[in-house]
């Protein structure tokens, strides 16, 4: 009698050495990715990490988080010890010893103090720019899953939409910059002198001037939405799709119009779907450099983007800065030292932190929502 | 085609719809050839048929414009299709669609809705939960309940009980009969033998052609044309 156990073997050798081959071989590059992946992680977490924590209460660094941005002026004093203060702390220092002498005085753009504008600029063009795209977003997926007959055209305009997701960003931060910036139609009284044209209102001396917005929030809202729609769009397709036809069938029976039927029976069961499925657009949208570098980011900023406003819609008018420009900046326009180093680090591990929560948070809530919506 | 709902009004033997050569077709494809006929009032008339004969596209085609007709027309579909809101507002759905605003008449209505679709006393300690949480055959009740909550004139159903289990099916068809009383019911079914339980006329159509229609009785004892008697008798459908 065979041994069941070669008779089983029997048929493997064949080809058996190359499929164990083949089989390291995927495996070692996968886990090639996932150790590139873990030294980079874990470089910005050995780096940045103790720069907004620390060991000792209260455990964070809250001035990072929370001060302005500020010049770092690096100095020895006459005993040899060596300072680092940021440009207010400096001016004050100065005041206090006004006859002691500084030696080896160096300056380093942007890396003093803490990051608090660029946190809150990349929170205001990210709620900006959702507002916009969500609205948008949600109209022509309305459009074209519940109004629109399907035809060849269609599907090009939704081909077209699709393959917006394709543009590089640096593209959309160009055309932000050609269009919002430059060329969007603005009503004024005193319009600039680089109009394109400007068409007369008749109400006083105002006039329709095609000046654009100048880089601000607000266009970099727009183009930061423009980025994301065909994700908005697709996802909220998708969600109205994924609403039963027999709601829709039921709905209109009973004599409801297209559109009592669509806010009544269709979009009370996809927003939660759209709203979640959005959220991963958030992510792109808080990341994202190009679409921002020419239409609203600035590297340095002395206020809050609030503050010092003569109205509350200036806000939208004023530039921000935002994280990952702020990066960026950090990066290239600046030596890298190791006075730098704090800065840098900080900033990359507070973008990643910001950024792994708001991926988190979505893929959470999405896990819920899709549990709770099922029919 | 011409729809004249005050016919309803009339005595019970009175025409609620008249059929007269309605041709319709999806796109190129017809689907409906020259069918002209009669549908009493307070009468359940069944449309009997293999699949694809044209026999849900003539209950679907009488509601494809206007909203005026189509709350005079209740639907009820094969799946039921309850919405995802309270039992409650499932069956108010349409007359707050209406304008219905005043809490008291839509409880009123609600509540005579599902008397009439016997649902009540199953429901009534629950009326705010989920109406996804009924069974099959309690949802399709809902669903007809949902349908007569505006008191329509007609009931169409397109095939109701083609998803329900043989129990839940027999609650409706006890519920048709009631129902029959206030309301022309058209029922389109591939149920011969739900034909004969419930329906007193039948129609027998195919590929789009209305082939014979008269008395359920008469259709199913003693058809006058040869391809009735063949679907009928099982050779083919």
């Amino acid at each position: 009698m065979l041994n069941p156990e070669t008779l089983i073997r029997k048929g493997l050798p064949k080809g058996h050495l190359k499929d164990r081959l083949v089989r390291v071989l995927l495996g070692a590059t996968t886990y090639f990715i996932v150790i590139i992946a873990a030294l980079l992680f874990a470089k910005i977490i050995k780096d940045g990490a103790p720069v907004l924590f620390s060991t000792k209460a209260p455990y964070v660094d809250l001035g990072f988080l929370l001060d302005k941005n500020q010049t770092l002026h690096v100095f020895d004093d006459a005993q040899g010890v060596r300072h680092q203060l940021p440009a207010s702390a400096y001016s004050d220092y100065v005041k206090q010893h006004e006859d002691a002498p500084i030696y080896n005085p160096q300056t380093f753009s942007y890396s003093g103090g803490g990051i608090v504008g660029p946190i809150v600029g990349t929170a205001l063009l990210t709620i900006g720019s959702m507002i916009l795209a969500l609205f948008f977003g949600v109209c022509a997926a309305i459009y074209l899953s519940e109004y629109a007959k399907q035809s060849p055209f269609i599907h090009a305009v939704r081909l077209a939409i699709l393959n917006l997701a394709g543009i590089p960003s640096i593209v959309f931060g160009l055309f932000g910059f050609a269009v919002f910036v430059l060329a969007v139609p603005v009503i004024t009284s005193t319009p600039s002198d680089r109009s394109l044209l400007t068409l007369p209102l008749f109400i006083s001396n105002y006039v329709i001037s095609f000046q654009g917005w100048n880089s601000s929030l607000i266009a970099g809202c727009a183009t930061l939405a423009c980025m994301i729609l065909p994700v908005i769009i697709t996802a909220s397709e998708e969600s109205l799709r994924a609403v039963p036809q027999g709601f829709r069938d039921a709905s209109l029976a009973m004599g409801a119009t297209r559109w009592q039927t669509i806010r009544k029976c269709v979009l009370p069961f996809s927003l939660p779907g759209i709203l979640t499925s959005s959220l991963l657009a958030i992510t792109r949208v808080a990341g994202e450099t190009a679409p921002i570098m020419f239409t609203a980011a600035v590297a340095a900023k002395d206020d809050l983007p609030w503050e010092s406003l003569a109205h509350p819609f200036d806000l939208l008018a004023s530039q921000v800065q935002a994280l990952p420009y702020h990066i960026y900046t950090l990066a290239a326009r600046i030596p890298a030292s190791e006075y730098t180093r704090r800065a840098q680090y900080g900033s990359v591990f507070v973008f990643l932190l910001l950024v792994m929560t708001l991926s988190l948070g979505s893929m959470i809530l999405r896990a819920r929502l899709r549990a709770k919506l099922k029919w | 085609m011409v729809t004249d709902p005050t016919y309803n009004a009339a005595a019970p033997m009175a025409t609620a719809i008249h059929v007269r050569d309605l041709c319709f077709a999806y796109h190129t494809k017809p689907a409906l050839h020259d069918v002209t006929l009669d549908i009493p009032a307070r009468q359940i008339t069944a449309f009997i048929g293999p699949s694809g004969c044209g026999k849900s596209t003539l209950l679907r085609r009488p509601d494809i414009d206007l909203q005026e007709l189509r709350r005079r027309v209740g639907m009820v579909f094969q799946k039921y299709n309850p919405f995802k809101k309270s039992i409650y507002e499932n069956v108010v759905f349409s007359l707050r669609l209406g304008g219905m605003r005043k809490r008291a008449a839509l409880d009123e209505l609600a509540e005579a809705a599902l008397r009439s679709a016997a649902l009540w006393d199953e429901v009534k300690d629950r009326l705010h939960t989920s109406a996804l949480g009924l069974s099959g055959g309690q949802q399709q009740r809902l669903c007809i309940a949902r349908a007569i909550a505006n008191q329509p004139d007609i009931l169409l159903m397109d095939e109701p009980c083609a998803a329900l289990d043989p129990t839940a099916t027999l609650k409706i068809e006890e519920l048709l009969h009631q129902l029959k009383q206030h309301y022309t019911i058209i029922i389109v079914t591939h149920n011969m033998a739900q034909a004969t339980r419930c329906a007193d006329l039948t129609a027998f159509m195919y590929l789009g052609k209305l082939i014979e229609s008269g008395p359920t009785m008469h259709i199913f004892t003693t058809p006058n044309n040869p391809q009735t008697l063949a679907y009928i008798s099982g050779s083919f459908g």
